[in-house]
């Protein structure tokens, strides 16, 4: 990393402590900057980020403004309204303007009763001390690398989300994370930390807007905390432009005996690295992770998960698959950790490509690391080209090879999508694949 | 309305057809028989296009055009048929809009505008009475855990909604039970008509029974050895393909 930079994010850094770093989360942020300095950020040697390739690195060759630098309200709900996803006039609709949570822009259309949407820092003043004390940045005893350790560093303008107890809401919260790239490159860092409490139903989706033509990095670190008998759908859509990147982490952790169902659509941007983290941290907890990632141009995305199973009879499933065309590049890491305590434990994972150009590269890694006895476990992946045999049939029935193509990689992606239950999200996904798979 | 004139072709560098010639006529049946290996299903390939088979000599025209040079689609839209001796599962996509899709596409290429969604509903209820098929099957995805049967079923009901000019049943008969080899039968019979032709390749006379062909030719060692009217079936069904192996043979001697 340039000295540049380190000096800069000191500097920066500094300059919030001394404003913002008299409470709790300040004392979190110094061991971020800790973390950071120590680990500085990640290259292609660190066996996380080697599949990454070069990208990561470069990203920070630029020079970002952090937002701290920028005009307050340079996103405006004009704005917004031309990025909006569907769904989203029925949706809870948090706006994220470089990293920073904006109450204004925000419509909290659920009721006090069911739902508490606060800036992280005020929240954390008030009556929900306790539980941000107790639950903010456990990713960070997960996650060791210096790009979490530097949203860490910078918790700062971020959000709580508390859903209460036994309610079940009506809308879906959608949290859009705009960049507002139109005069530099910009570096943002929201952070969240949602808090489901025992028996609600969450229906969450996160994505990411980048307004204007230069760069625009987002390092988002969500965390979810899930009692039990909740329901928590969690949804990843990054469809930005193609000079945005992110590296976003979802660290979830089922704390009662919980079900969680989450699905991650990764179409477009240029170095995109998703953190699904997924703590079985009680007994009998049930997860389904999806993803899907179709890919064209030079983009490069790397989902790394992990099923940690630390306690019995838990259930995971996971299953992500990708279609890679051009130049574009994807990596697949899948951990599955089965502590001793976890008996009982079934955990699956599945990852399937499709290469479609010379050029397209997938690098996919499996892992299962067992330390109980009594476990069900598989994994497998596959990489390979369409089915020769289901592309000849389609045609002798008069369809052109073309258009067979594009029938069966919908196919394949159907899979996936057909997880997405938030109806108008599925259905806006649908069309995005059907567009880039369509025959011109 | 077929003209095959001396067909050589190979896979992988091995011969497999050594020279096929025969016509087919509009309303003609025709049954290909012979033993395994003998290229039956290989000439099915070649007729369909299937790319990873080389004509190395000959020529096929269909219906005054060089077949070779078309791709599979265009040779389905003008008017071939292959019913797959073993259909493939496509898991994803639904059998109704493929149908749609299929038929669509062979109307754009005859400059006719694509079917609105309730004629082409009338017309999918009508032959699915044709060929009893369960409605069930088609909202499925294309052979997804379809019985033996139930995909023999689905590829004539395929002929039927795309009404071909000429249809090419590879080893329909194979894997079906005595109902479902009626049934199949049955839907052929019905889609016969003097504008049609079809190539039946068998191996046992069960199908030709419900069928009747016109012509009947044995295929050994990529040739055809005999061609003779349905009499011939009937005689290779008794006696096996040893007895026409053993003419060739003498035939060679003298």
């Amino acid at each position: 990393m340039d000295t540049v930079y380190t000096n800069y994010f000191e500097e920066k850094f500094e300059e919030l402590q001394a404003a913002n770093g008299g409470n709790f989360i300040g004392d979190i942020r110094k061991e971020g900057f800790k973390s950071f300095n120590k680990a500085g950020l990640p290259t292609t040697r660190n066996e996380e980020w080697k599949y990454t390739g070069p990208g990561i690195s470069n990203l920070f060759k630029k020079e970002y403004h952090l937002v701290e630098d920028e005009p307050e309200n340079s996103i405006s709900i004009s704005d917004i309204n031309l990025k909006r996803l569907p769904g989203s006039k029925n949706a809870d609709e948090l706006i994220f303007v470089n990293g920073k949570y904006n109450e204004g822009l925000s419509t909290i259309r659920s009721s006090e009763n069911e739902l508490i949407v606060l800036p992280l820092e005020k929240a954390a003043e008030g009556a929900y001390e306790e539980i941000i004390n107790e639950h903010l940045d456990k990713s960070s005893l997960v996650i060791k690398d210096g790009i979490h350790a530097l949203n860490t560093s910078f918790i700062y303008g971020g959000v709580f989300i508390y859903v209460k107890k036994k309610q079940v809401l009506d809308h879906p919260v959608y949290v859009y994370h705009f960049s507002d790239a139109r005069e530099n490159h910009t570096l943002s860092q929201p952070r969240s930390l949602v808090y489901v409490d025992e028996s609600a139903k969450l229906q969450l989706v996160e994505t990411f807007v980048t307004i204007g033509t230069m760069d625009s990095f987002t390092n988002g670190v969500m965390e979810v905390v899930v009692n039990t008998n909740a329901i928590v759908e969690y949804y990843k859509v990054q469809n930005d432009i193609v000079n945005a990147s992110q590296v976003s982490t979802t660290h979830i952790r089922q704390i009662g005996k919980c079900y969680l169902h989450a699905v991650t659509i990764s179409l477009n941007g240029d170095v995109i690295r998703n953190n699904m983290n997924l703590l079985m941290e009680e007994a009998g907890n049930e997860a389904h992770l999806y993803g899907l990632y179709l890919l064209k141009g030079k983009t490069h995305v790397d989902n790394h998960t992990l099923v940690d199973n630390k306690k019995p009879n838990c259930f995971s499933n996971e299953f992500y698959k990708g279609i890679l065309d051009d130049s574009a590049t994807g990596v697949f890491s899948g951990k599955i950790f089965v502590r001793p305590d976890a008996q009982k434990t079934n955990a699956y994972q599945s990852n399937k490509n499709i290469l479609l150009s010379d050029n397209a590269t997938i690098n996919t890694k499996p892992q299962l690391e067992i330390f109980a006895d009594d476990v069900k476990c598989s994994h497998g992946c596959t990489i390979g080209q369409l089915d020769e045999e289901a592309l000849f049939y389609l045609r002798t029935r008069g369809i052109s090879k073309e258009h067979a193509q594009s029938m069966l990689l919908k196919a394949f992606a159907e899979d996936i999508v057909s997880q997405i239950k938030l109806i108008p999200l599925r259905n806006y996904v649908e069309e995005l694949i059907v567009d880039r798979l369509a025959v011109n | 309305m077929l003209s095959i004139k001396n067909i050589h072709a190979s896979i992988e560098g091995k011969q497999i057809l050594k020279g096929i010639n025969f016509e087919i006529k509009a309303g003609e049946v025709h049954a290909i028989m012979g033993p395994n290996g003998s290229g039956k299903s290989t000439l099915a390939s070649v007729l369909a296009g299937r790319e990873e088979y080389e004509v190395t000599e000959g020529s096929i025209t269909f219906l005054g055009k060089d077949m070779l040079e078309m791709s599979p689609e265009d040779r389905a839209r003008e008017g071939l048929f292959l019913a797959f001796q073993y259909p493939v599962e496509i898991p994803g996509v639904s059998t109704t809009n493929f149908i749609k899709t299929a038929l669509n596409e062979k109307r754009k290429y005859h400059g006719q505008e694509p079917l609105d969604a309730a004629s082409f509903l009338k017309i999918m209820k009508e032959k699915m009475k044709l060929v009893e098929i369960d409605k069930s099957l088609l909202t499925r995805s294309i052979n997804e855990g379809f019985s033996g049967g139930e995909k023999k079923r689905n590829e004539i009901f395929q002929m039927a909604m795309l009404e071909p000019k000429l249809a090419i049943l590879d080893e329909t008969d194979s894997g079906l039970d005595i109902d479902a080899l009626r049934i199949v039968a049955n839907g052929v019979n019905k889609l016969r008509n003097e504008n049609r032709a079809i190539i039946v390749i068998t191996h046992y006379q069960r199908l030709l029974d419900y069928l009747q062909p016109d012509f009947v030719h044995v295929l050994v060692n990529g040739r055809i050895v005999k061609s003779g009217t349905k009499e011939l079936a009937l005689e290779l069904e008794e006696k096996g393909y040893d007895f026409i192996k053993d003419e060739i043979s003498l035939a060679a001697a003298l």
